[in-house]
C-alpha cells in the first residue's frame, strides 16, 4: 500500500473518497441508485449538485437497469457520465453493462462490493463484480479508501485512452472501506483536472452534421469482428495501464500497478487475494515473518484483463501459492483461483496451489484464518484441486 | 399556420433524405411503423429542430440498421428493448450539461424522439418510461402500436386487443385468442400528470403533425400513441394500412384525443361511426375468431365496450374542460 502523509490527508469513509473523486472529475451526467453499502456516494454526490459545487447534471433514475441505461445514453453524446452501485443493483444492470462495453463507452463505475442475493444480504463479498466479470469492463479492486479514490481517477484517463475505449469498475468493499473511516490524501481540484483533462469527443450522438448510429444490428457477418476488437482493446489496456499509472504518479507520488507484492523478494509462500482483505494479510505476513517463516503477499489490483505475465513474474518458482477469494464459482475453481492457476500453467516452475474461500456475505476474516492457510502451504498441505474455506461452520 | 400535408409535401419534394430515415430499411412493403417515424420527424424538421431519436429493440430498430448499414441519416441510437426511454433521458440530460459546460451551442434547437413498439412500452418498457416522464425529460416518445410482438413473430403484448390470433394466445378449440383487454396506456400516461399525450393516425395526417407540433412546444414529456398497422401479422394486404387506419378511428376503435396536463380533448368526433365489425373483418388477424360460433356474441360484446369507452372519453372531455392539474 502507497505510504499516506498522515499530516495532509482526512479522515474519509471510502464513500466520501469515491464522491469527491467524482467530485472533482465532475462528471457531465451522473444516473444512479440507491442501494446499501453504494448509497452514501449518490448522497454525498447529490449533495454537491444542490449546493452547485459541480455542474453536474443528476438524473435519479428509478432503478440501475435505468441508471446504466442513461449512462450509456449520456455517453454516447461525449458527455463524462458515470454511476455506482452494490450487488443487485449491478444485477439489474447486467443486460446493459454488457452493452456499455460493446459500445465501446468510457465509464467509470464504483461497484461497492457486496453479497448477490439470494438470500439477501447487504455485507461484503466479491459475488457482484465477478458475476460481471467477463462482461468487457476493466476491474479493479480496491485495498484502502485511499486506493479507491485514486483508481476512480486514474481509471478515466485509461478508459478515455483512445487505444482502449472500455468501461472500468472500481470495486471497493462494502462496509468494510465504503463506510469505514481511513486517512486519505485528496489531490488539489485542479491537478486532477489536469490529469483527466477534456474528454474527447469520438463520435458523439449530437454532432447532427456527422449523424452516427448506434446499437445497429450485427449479426454473423460482423459480430465477430467486433468481439474480436473488443478482445484487442483489452490488451490494450494492459499496454496503456502503466502509462496512466506512471503520469499519475508523478501528480500524486503513488504508484500503481497490475499487481502489488509485498514481501516477495524471499519469500517461498505466497498468498494471493483482492480488495481491502489485503491489509489483513500483510499484517499476518509481518507476524509470522518476525517468526522467521518466508511468507509475502501479492495483491491483485487489475483483474480484468488479467495480468497473466505479472503473475507469472511474481509466483514462477515459489514453494506455495495460497490464492484467497471472496466469491464462489458454483461447480468450478473460484474465479480468482481459477485465473491464477491457469495462468501458472506454462511457469518454469510450478508451485503448490491451494484454493481458500472466504469472507461470504460479510463472514469476517481474521488474521488466525490467514495463518491457517499460511500454515497449511508451509507444511506441504496443499491441494490444487481442493477448495478449502475460511471462517466456515462445517 | 399550422404545419401540414400540403406544406411539407412541398417542402420534402425530392429531399427524403433529410427526413431522416431513408428507403433501403427492410421493414415489410406497406408497414405502417416507417410513415409514423417520417411524419413526426418532418415536423420536427420543419419547425426548425435536429432530431436525435432512440429507438427500443423491435421491427423498426432491427429492419433499419442492420450493419454496416443503417437508414438514418439524422443521429440514432438504440440500447436494449426496455431502456429506450431511460436512454434517452441519458442522452437528452447531456444535452443540457453539454451545454451548461460550453462543449455544445446553447441555441441548438435538439428533437429528441423514442420510437418504441408497443411490447417495448406498453410490457417491459413502461417503468423507464415511467421514470422518464415523471422526472420530466423533454423527450417525445412516439409508440408505433402494432398490437403485438412483431419482430419476433406475432406473440400477445399488453396492447394486443381481445380475440386477436396471436402465437402465444392463439384462437383454439376452447379458450378463443386473447381474452383480456387492451391496455389503456393514453391513461396509463396521463396519470403522469404533467405529460402531454395523445393518439394518432396516419391515415389523419394533419391531426398527427399538430400533435407533433404540440409535443415539439410543449415544455416537458410527451408521449404520443400511433396506431400502426402492421401487414404481416395483422393479415392485411401491403397497400391496407391506411385504410385499416382509417377504420379504426371510424369504428371508435382507436379514438383520436390528447390529454394535456389533465385536460381531455377528443380532437376528430366522426358525425358517423361504423360497426367495429368493419374493422375487425378485413383483418385476417380476427379472422380464426370470427369463424367460432360465439363469434356474434364476442363481437357484440367488444361494440358495447368501445362505445362505452368512446362515452367515456366525451365525459371526461366535459369534465376536465378547462381544469388542467397544473
Ligand atoms: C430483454 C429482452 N427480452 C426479449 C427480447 C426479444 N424481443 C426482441 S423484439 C421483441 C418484440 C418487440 O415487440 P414490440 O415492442 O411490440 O415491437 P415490434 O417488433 O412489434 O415492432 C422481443 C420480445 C429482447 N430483445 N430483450
Ligand atoms: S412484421 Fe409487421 S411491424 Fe414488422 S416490419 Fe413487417 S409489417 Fe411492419
Ligand atoms: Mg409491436
Amino acid at each position: 500500500m502507497n505510504n499516506i502523509d498522515l499530516k495532509k490527508a482526512r479522515a474519509v469513509t471510502g464513500a466520501e473518497a469515491v464522491a469527491n473523486a467524482m467530485r472533482q472529475i465532475e462528471p457531465h451526467v451522473v444516473a444512479a441508485y440507491p442501494i446499501t453499502p453504494q448509497t452514501p456516494i449518490v448522497e454525498y454526490f447529490a449533495k454537491f449538485v444542490s449546493d452547485g459545487v459541480v455542474r453536474t447534471e443528476m438524473i435519479p433514475v428509478e432503478s440501475e437497469h435505468s441508471a446504466m441505461s442513461a449512462v450509456v445514453g449520456a455517453a454516447a453524446t461525449g458527455a463524462r457520465a458515470m454511476t455506482a452501485t452494490s450487488a443487485n443493483g449491478l444485477a439489474l444492470m447486467h443486460e446493459v453493462v454488457y452493452i456499455a462495453a460493446s459500445s465501446r463507452l468510457p465509464i467509470v463505475m464504483p461497484v461497492v462490493n457486496r453479497a448477490l442475493s439470494g438470500p439477501i444480504n447487504i455485507h461484503c463479498d466479491h459475488s457482484d463484480a465477478m458475476a460481471e466479470r467477463d462482461s468487457g469492463w476493466v476491474q479493479f479492486y480496491a485495498e484502502s479508501n485511499q486506493e479507491a479514490y485514486d483508481l476512480t481517477i486514474l481509471s478515466l484517463k485509461l478508459a478515455e485512452d483512445e487505444s482502449v475505449r472500455l468501461p472500468v469498475m472500481v470495486s471497493l468493499d462494502g462496509f468494510i472501506l465504503s463506510h469505514g473511516v481511513e486517512p486519505v490524501e485528496f489531490l488539489p481540484d485542479e491537478v486532477v483536472k489536469e490529469f483527466i483533462g477534456e474528454p474527447k469527443m469520438i463520435y458523439p450522438l449530437l454532432d447532427t452534421e456527422h449523424p452516427v448510429t448506434y446499437g445497429p444490428l450485427d449479426l454473423y457477418d460482423y459480430y465477430f469482428e467486433h468481439k474480436r476488437q473488443q478482445v484487442e482493446a483489452m490488451e490494450n489496456a494492459k499496454k496503456v495501464f502503466p502509462k496512466v499509472a506512471e503520469e499519475f504518479y508523478k501528480v500524486s507520488g503513488r504508484k500503481y500497478d497490475f499487481v502489488e507484492p509485498y514481501k516477495l523478494d524471499d519469500a517461498e509462500y505466497v498468498m494471493v487475494a483482492l480488495g481491502s482483505t489485503n491489509s489483513t494479510i500483510k499484517y499476518v505476513v509481518d507476524w509470522m515473518r518476525e517468526e522467521g517463516f518466508k511468507v509475502g503477499a501479492l495483491k491483485v489490483w487489475m483483474f480484468r484483463p488479467f495480468p497473466k505475465a505479472q503473475i507469472q513474474k511474481y509466483l514462477n518458482g515459489r514453494k506455495g501459492v495460497v490464492v484467497l477469494d471472496r466469491s464462489a464459482s458454483f461447480g468450478a475453481e473460484a474465479p480468482l483461483y481459477e485465473a491464477v492457476k491457469s495462468a501458472l500453467y506454462n511457469v518454469a516452475i510450478r508451485p503448490q496451489m491451494g484454493s481458500y474461500v472466504y469472507g461470504l456475505g460479510g463472514r469476517d476474516i481474521l488474521p488466525e484464518h490467514i495463518r491457517k492457510a499460511f500454515e497449511d502451504a508451509l507444511s506441504g498441505n496443499l491441494i490444487a484441486d481442493e477448495q478449502r474455506y475460511l471462517g466456515l461452520r462445517e | 399556420m399550422p404545419v401540414n400535408l400540403f406544406g411539407l409535401a412541398k417542402t420534402f419534394e425530392n429531399r427524403a433524405e433529410d427526413i431522416g430515415l431513408v428507403q433501403g430499411h427492410r421493414l415489410c412493403p406497406g408497414c405502417a411503423a416507417p410513415i409514423v417515424v417520417k411524419f413526426s420527424l418532418m415536423v420536427a424538421r420543419k419547425l426548425g429542430y435536429e432530431p436525435v431519436v432512440g429507438l427500443a429493440t423491435g421491427c423498426l430498430e432491427v429492419s433499419t440498421t442492420i450493419y454496416p448499414y443503417t437508414a438514418w441519416t439524422v443521429p440514432y441510437i438504440h440500447n436494449a428493448f426496455e431502456n429506450s426511454a431511460a436512454t434517452m433521458s441519458g442522452v437528452e440530460t447531456a444535452a443540457r450539461a453539454l451545454k451548461k459546460f460550453g462543449v455544445l451551442p446553447k441555441d441548438k434547437k435538439y428533437a429528441f424522439f423514442v420510437f418504441a413498439g408497443d411490447g417495448g412500452t406498453y410490457d417491459i418498457g413502461l417503468q423507464s418510461l415511467s421514470g422518464m416522464i415523471e422526472r420530466g425529460h423533454k423527450v417525445i416518445y412516439i409508440l408505433y402500436d402494432n398490437e403485438g410482438y412483431m419482430n419476433t413473430g406475432n406473440q400477445r403484448s399488453g396492447s394486443t386487443p381481445t380475440g386477436s390470433n396471436t402465437t402465444t394466445a392463439p384462437v383454439g378449440k376452447v379458450i378463443p385468442g386473447k381474452v383480456q383487454l387492451k391496455k389503456n396506456i393514453v391513461e396509463i400516461v396521463a396519470g403522469h400528470e404533467y405529460v402531454y399525450a395523445a393518439t394518432v393516425s396516419i391515415s389523419d395526417p394533419n391531426d398527427f403533425f399538430s400533435k407533433i407540433e404540440k409535443s415539439l412546444n410543449f415544455d416537458g414529456p410527451s408521449f404520443i400513441a400511433a396506431f400502426s398497422p402492421c401487414v404481416r401479422f395483422w393479415r392485411i394486404p401491403d397497400g391496407a394500412a391506411n385504410s385499416i387506419s382509417k377504420l379504426a378511428v371510424e369504428t371508435k376503435y382507436w379514438p383520436l384525443y390528447e390529454v394535456e396536463n389533465g385536460v381531455y380533448r377528443v380532437t376528430r368526433k366522426p358525425r358517423q361511426f361504423k360497426p367495429l365489425i368493419e374493422f375487425l373483418k378485413p383483418q385476417g388477424r380476427f379472422k380464426p375468431l370470427l369463424s367460432r360460433p360465439d363469434a356474434d356474441e364476442i363481437v357484440q360484446r367488444l361494440q358495447e365496450y368501445v362505445d362505452r369507452r368512446w362515452e367515456r372519453l366525451l365525459t371526461l372531455e366535459e369534465a376536465t374542460k378547462g381544469k388542467p392539474i397544473r
